[in-house]
């Protein structure tokens, strides 16, 4: 059985700031970094071929610029077996449903997975639509959410975490799984995968490599257009109330009344 | 591309329907006024009563379309695909809304892969671009640093979701009618390769997703007994209990509490942070909530700022001092025999 694992390299966090004069993102030269829930993915896909020698194969793809592969390297150093990154100029501006058609072709050139595991969501776009839009595009069933994943004859069985509670779900055959911090605690990588991840190679595969018409890709091809890009307005007016003595504290307590009962609170 | 329509996905559960398919009609009732267009609620369910669905008309859909198939009980990626998308074929509504649950949150992704068609996620606003006609989907993006307003101009539907709670329920409009259809999908729409085994529910009383109020705590607690103290709050005024990743990372309270980048995103009505700085990764959890308030004992903390009010003093005074308060208007409420619940 083989399994992927799909990584995305975000800016850590922090990195993204506004010009507002311009209205544009400033990506500084920041550092670039696993997706963090990705790296849980790829702990449960460790875990999973630890536990079962039916596990021959375990991939790592992502789809970015050149810089993209550190992270695989990174996944590579963690004990992956392979890392392959789609990048092309071509691919530029592509949103989700277009990444999703790109990766889909990257998996079809692949060969055949049975277990596709993705994190729930990025720090970058926080769309949490890739791993969905995927699966669908590979035709295969998608299971969200999820907090656990276990081999099971046949399949895989899921846990799931839903607003009102865990959900257990079974899947026969192969499956792409969107996975929560829940679901693993990664490890760090050891000395010697860092030794092994330095002469490994990041198989890399451009736009001619793909079976994907040029009018799936980037920019262009995408469904959605951002049209304007703006601060918010989230500084608000905050009124302070200094607590540090006994009245202070009684007219905090009184106002925290106040205020719930005119949201309708209390 | 003749599509019309305007089309919400009301969610259920038991056979009843969820708060947030209120607040889904008050979204779409004003892209529906703008458009001139008729107004569709699909609730997907076995055999909801005519009255359950009636609701849906009484606040503001002109027609409800129940998918209805014991198989639908509970939400399943395939056959909640495979029926939403024969649907979309047919009757090519040209929006369509869902609410960013993890319902929502599957289907609508999955349903747009297949169609090829655009989706914005997580919606904060939604607006119809008086030049084009075309719906204005913004959402918050890089941690709620920024906010994108996104458009979907050459495919159909153009579908987004939207956080529950960012919007109130729609009124109730008197008078309104409103038709109700039921269809019986085929049984090869049917069709699962997930299946639901088991479902324990959370020991929680409410979730911090279907809460209005919200309060959370942060690594101010200090230890796991002093949990307690929000707790209590939590109980008597019927909220639900969050945390900051450091709280839960401590292992005071568990992981589905969790609000922020790496666990759930709220929007309540009022939010409570106690002890808890701001961080920007706990920010893009709560920002959006409609009223926030924040007690920290440092006058510096980020929180402030996203706060409409904001207590600078010690959290084991000010929530002991809180809950005493509340209690005594409690019981004078029950002397008094007026109760305002
Ligand atoms: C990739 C990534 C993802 C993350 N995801 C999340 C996430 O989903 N959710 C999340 O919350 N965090 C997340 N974090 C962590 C985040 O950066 C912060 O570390 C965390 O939110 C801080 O939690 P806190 O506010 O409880 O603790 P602190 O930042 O330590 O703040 C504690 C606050 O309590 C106040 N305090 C102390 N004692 C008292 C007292 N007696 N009375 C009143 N106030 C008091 C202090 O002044 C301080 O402001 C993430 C980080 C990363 C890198
Ligand atoms: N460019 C990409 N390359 C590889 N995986 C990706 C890429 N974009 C998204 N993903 C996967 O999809 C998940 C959700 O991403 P997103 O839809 O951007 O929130 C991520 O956690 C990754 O596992």
């Amino acid at each position: 059985m083989n399994i992927l694992v799909l990584i995305k390299q975000v800016p850590e966090s922090q990195a993204i700031r506004m010009d507002e004069k311009t209205g544009t993102l400033i990506r500084e030269a920041a550092n670039s970094v696993i997706n963090p829930l990705d790296l849980h993915a790829l702990e449960c896909a460790l875990q999973l071929r630890d536990q079962s020698n039916e596990i021959s194969r375990l991939d790592c793809l992502s789809m970015g610029p050149p810089a993209a592969t550190a992270v695989l390297k990174e996944a590579l150093a963690l004990g992956a077996d392979q890392g392959i990154l789609l990048s092309d100029r071509a691919f530029a501006g592509s949103d989700t449903w277009c990444t999703a058609r790109t990766l889909a072709a990257g998996i079809q050139q692949l060969g055949k997975y049975d277990l596709i595991l993705c994190g729930e969501r990025a720090t970058d776009g926080e769309t949490g639509q890739t791993g969905p839009a995927l699966a669908a595009l590979l035709d295969l069933p998608v299971v969200t959410f999820a907090s656990a994943i276990q081999a099971r004859l046949g399949g895989w069985e899921v846990r799931r975490l839903l607003e009102d509670g865990y959900e257990s779900v079974t899947v026969n055959g192969s499956a792409l799984v969107c996975v929560l911090k829940e679901a693993s605690v990664p490890r760090l990588p050891t000395l010697q995968g860092k030794r092994k991840a330095r002469q490994a190679e990041v198989r890399i595969i451009n736009a001619s490599g793909l079976s994907l018409p040029l009018e799936d890709t980037g920019l262009k091809a995408s469904p959605t257009r951002v049209t304007t890009i703006f601060k918010p307005s989230h500084f608000k007016q905050c009124e302070r109330i200094s607590a540090h003595d006994p009245a202070g504290a009684e007219q905090a307590v009184d106002r925290i009344i106040h205020l719930l009962c005119e949201k309708g609170a209390l | 591309m003749n599509s019309s329509g305007i089309w919400i996905l009301a969610e259920q559960k038991n056979g009843q329907l969820n708060e947030v398919s209120f607040e889904l009609l008050n979204w779409a009732t004003s892209l529906a006024e703008k458009k001139q267009q008729s107004l569709t609620a699909l609730v997907f369910g076995d055999q909801l009563s005519d009255a359950e669905l009636q609701k849906l008309i009484q606040r503001g859909a002109d027609r409800v379309l129940h998918i209805s198939a014991a198989q639908l009980a509970v939400f399943q990626p395939e056959p909640f695909s495979a029926c939403l998308m024969e649907r979309i074929n047919c009757e090519k509504p040209e929006i369509l809304i869902a609410a960013a649950t993890t319902t929502g949150r599957t289907l609508l992704p999955y349903v747009a892969g297949k169609l090829r068609t655009g989706l914005t996620a997580d919606c904060t606003k939604l607006d119809i671009e008086p030049e084009s006609g075309f719906l204005l989907q913004t959402r918050p993006a890089a941690g709620g640093n920024i906010m994108a307003t996104i458009k979907t101009p050459d495919c159909r539907p153009q579908m987004a979701t939207v956080r529950p709670h960012a919007q109130k329920p729609a009124p109730l409009k008197p008078g309104h009618l409103g038709t109700i259809e039921r269809w019986n999908p085929p049984e090869e729409l049917l069709q699962s390769r997930t299946r639901r085994v088991a479902f324990t529910p959370s020991a929680e009383e409410r979730g911090v997703q279907d809460a209005d109020l919200v309060i959370s705590a942060g690594r101010g607690f200090k230890k796991a007994d002093n949990l307690s103290l929000v707790r209590l709050l939590a109980s008597q005024l019927g909220a639900a209990v969050g945390a900051s990743r450091e709280a839960v990372d401590r292992g005071w309270l568990p992981y589905p509490a969790q609000i922020g980048l790496s666990g759930k995103t709220v929007s309540p009505k009022v939010y409570i942070a106690a002890g808890i700085s701001g961080a920007i990764q706990h920010l893009a959890g709560m920002q959006t909530s409609d009223t926030i308030i924040a007690i920290n004992s440092d006058p510096e903390a980020p929180i402030f700022q996203y706060s409409e009010l904001g207590i600078c003093g010690d959290l084991f005074t000010i929530l002991p001092l809180l809950s005493a308060k509340i209690a005594a208007m409690k019981a004078e409420d029950s002397a008094k025999g007026g109760s305002h619940e």
